[in-house]
């Protein structure tokens, strides 16, 4: 009898504390670093993409690509994408650092030339492969490029999710904000709603088609992408995923990329 | 028939490489582009043409071996022109064997190197001999016989070439445009008694630091570039011949990537053999525009500047010269891009244009537009035989 007086009491003094002492700002942080920390481990993987734009008229296009990916511990990953449609970019190669901080390290194949050129770090905002994805939609997420703030929970269909809003810290972003939905229970994004510098909705971004590999890490089959404000969309496929390709350092630099078939 | 031979040769030469390109290759690209190309003043020099038609072929296929520890490769090129003989061409651009060692790469066979940042001319950049009949802008490459070994380390990426052969420079013929005024001879002048068999070495160390990517380059042999010699019949000049001369060249290269902003400069220092030292500058700088007016479009700038202590008959076009340039790029779903860039020369009135617009068809078809225009040229500067070369090209290729 005591004993439980003393939890009821325990509860109404603390209860009420820890909930006031942990702030939106420290919740949203808190889910962010949970999504970050359940994809840890995963050492590399090899993808193959397929990327379908579609414009206001209905006219739609479909772009092959393959990605690699390698882990970096204390940092953000190092990939590299290959271009293999249409003719004229065709083993055109994409190879990026991403920083936890600071800038972005990229790096353009232009095998016309067979020239490798470093490119400007904040083309982030710029469009990806003329796709409604901007660079920094397809880039490493890393809990350090945003600030959070926790919104609250939801459902999105049958699942309950936490909403999240992300404030990008780079000024170069071309996002104001983003609303992300979070699964629950699995603790992977669901949807993204991005805000452009004005404050207006400008995309929505929803990922699909779930598959957990090495009985851990989610990776979504399918990005749908829709911009409302030219009304285009990008639908992102990705197909073939494969894990411990045995990557390191030497497959991601400037001289591997000028080789990448 | 012999002349229907000369003249189709090459596309036989193309169909029949394709052939082999099946057998040989697990994965085969490359185009098919027809290119008409107009003149519309009135040539300076008798029997040229006002314009060139041409069918172009670029197959390109590699084979990976031993986990992807062996590669060969080959890409080949191949021009049909209906008004010059000397432009109708066809070239090996690369055939090779490359080995990973676990300390070092191997490759051997022909390949083409790009060295250098700087958009509007490439100073460092010495590895190939420039395929001037295809394009004024010397990005066109023949390809260069070689043995080169590379190692990536902590410490950057040190190539070390040795370069057995050299392929002279090809000059269009008399009907052509974009050509010096007097015939060029075939038989060129070599300062080393080797000739083309003479080899040549090259060394390059690149790093990048933070922002900074760089390279140092050291080069051994025969210059890339020909000083032309004028030929004399009864005192009069009737001709020029090409003279390759033995050079030691190192550059450096550098660029600064600082968030929209990309900074450059190229630098090289000739030493010829028996003439002496000159020295040549590029640099400048690009920044883009990203989502133009929250559409998908992005805006790049360039500012070059161009330098060159050489002079007499080694002068080159880019001495004292300001570039500006811009690329609007749509990124619309067939990527149509404009290419506007104007060159002005700061000894001389000398100003040149060039406006390039391209688009996909579709995903297997593209379509570009070329305009060039040479403005105001003073004679006796080098490109006072170009003086009414201005050119509209249309050029349309089919990717497989």
């Amino acid at each position: 009898m005591l004993r439980k007086t003393n939890i009821i009491i325990w509860c109404l003094i603390f209860l009420p504390v820890t909930l006031v002492a942990q702030t939106p700002e420290e919740r949203g942080l808190e889910i962010a670093k949970e999504v970050d920390a359940r994809d840890i481990g995963f050492g590399d993987s090899a993808n193959k993409i397929t990327m379908v734009l579609r414009d206001q008229h209905g006219n739609e296009r479909s772009r092959y690509m393959r990605n690699r990916t390698l882990e970096v511990e204390g940092d953000g990953d190092k990939s590299i994408i290959i271009f293999d449609n249409p003719g004229d970019v065709k083993g055109t190669a994409f190879l990026s650092f991403t920083h936890k901080e600071g800038p972005d390290d990229q790096w353009l194949y232009i095998p016309a030339l067979r020239k490798v050129k470093r490119i400007a770090s904040n083309n982030k905002a710029g469009a990806f492969m003329n796709s409604e994805f901007a660079f920094e939609d397809i880039a490493s997420q890393e809990v350090e490029k945003y600030t959070y703030k926790y919104i609250g929970e939801d459902t999105y269909g049958e699942i309950a999710v936490f909403k999240n809003e992300a404030d990008p810290v780079d000024p170069k972003s071309g996002y104001s904000r983003l609303e992300v939905w979070i699964d629950q229970q699995r603790f992977i994004p669901l949807k993204v709603d991005f805000f452009n510098r004005g404050g207006k909705l400008k995309k929505t971004l929803e990922f699909d088609e779930y598959e957990q590999y090495l009985e851990k890490y989610w990776r979504a089959g399918k990005w749908t992408m829709t911009n409302h404000i030219t009304g285009k969309s990008t639908v992102l496929y990705t197909t073939g995923w494969v894990f411990n390709n045995g990557f390191t350092d030497k497959d991601f630099n400037k001289n591997s990329l000028s080789r990448a078939k | 028939m012999r002349r229907v031979w000369t003249r189709y040769r090459f596309i036989f030469f193309g169909f029949s490489l394709l052939a082999s390109l099946k057998v040989f290759g697990n994965d085969i690209s490359g185009y098919i582009g027809a290119e008409l190309r107009y003149f519309p003043s009135s040539p300076v020099f008798s029997g040229q043409s006002s314009h060139n038609d041409s069918l172009t072929g670029y197959f390109e296929a590699y084979r990976d071996f031993n986990d992807g520890d062996q590669r060969i490769a080959l890409t080949a090129f191949a021009r049909v022109d209906s008004e010059d003989n000397q432009r109708s061409h066809a070239d090996i651009r690369e055939l090779y064997w490359w080995q990973n060692f676990d300390a070092f790469e191997l490759y051997v066979g022909a390949r083409k190197i790009f060295w250098g940042v700087t958009e509007s001319v490439h100073l460092v950049d010495i590895v190939n001999q420039s395929d001037t009949l295809e394009n004024i802008d010397t990005e066109d490459k023949l390809g260069q016989p070689m043995i080169q070994v590379v190692t990536v380390q902590d410490w950057g990426t040190l190539e070390a070439f040795i370069l057995p052969y050299f392929r002279e420079r090809e000059f269009p013929g008399k009907k052509s445009r974009l050509r010096p005024g007097l015939p060029v001879l075939d038989e060129a002048l070599f300062q080393d008694d080797d000739e083309q068999a003479h080899t040549d070495y090259a060394l390059r160390w690149s790093h990048y630091v933070d922002v900074w990517d760089f390279g140092v380059s050291y080069f051994s042999g025969t210059n890339r570039s020909p000083v032309f010699v004028p030929v004399f019949n009864n005192g009069q000049v009737i001709a020029l011949q090409p003279y390759y001369a033995q050079i030691n060249q190192v550059g450096v290269d550098l660029q600064a990537t600082i968030e929209a902003w990309l900074f450059k400069l190229e630098t090289i220092l000739v030493d010829e053999q028996g003439y002496g030292n000159y020295e040549a500058l590029a640099g400048g700088i690009e920044y883009t525009f990203y989502t133009i007016a929250s559409s998908n479009a992005d805006l790049g700038l360039i500012a070059e500047y161009q330098f060159s202590s050489a002079d007499g008959a080694r002068e080159p076009i880019a001495q004292n010269d300001i570039v500006l340039g811009g690329r609007w790029a749509f990124n619309d779903l067939d990527a149509s891009e404009v290419l506007f860039l104007v060159s002005q020369d700061l000894d001389h009135s000398n100003r040149f244009y060039s406006l390039e617009l391209s688009r996909r068809l579709n995903d297997d078809w593209k379509l570009e537009a070329e305009f060039r225009v040479f403005d105001r040229i003073e004679p006796g500067t080098p490109e006072f035989d170009l003086r009414d070369d201005d050119y509209l090209q249309l050029e349309l290729r089919r990717y497989f």
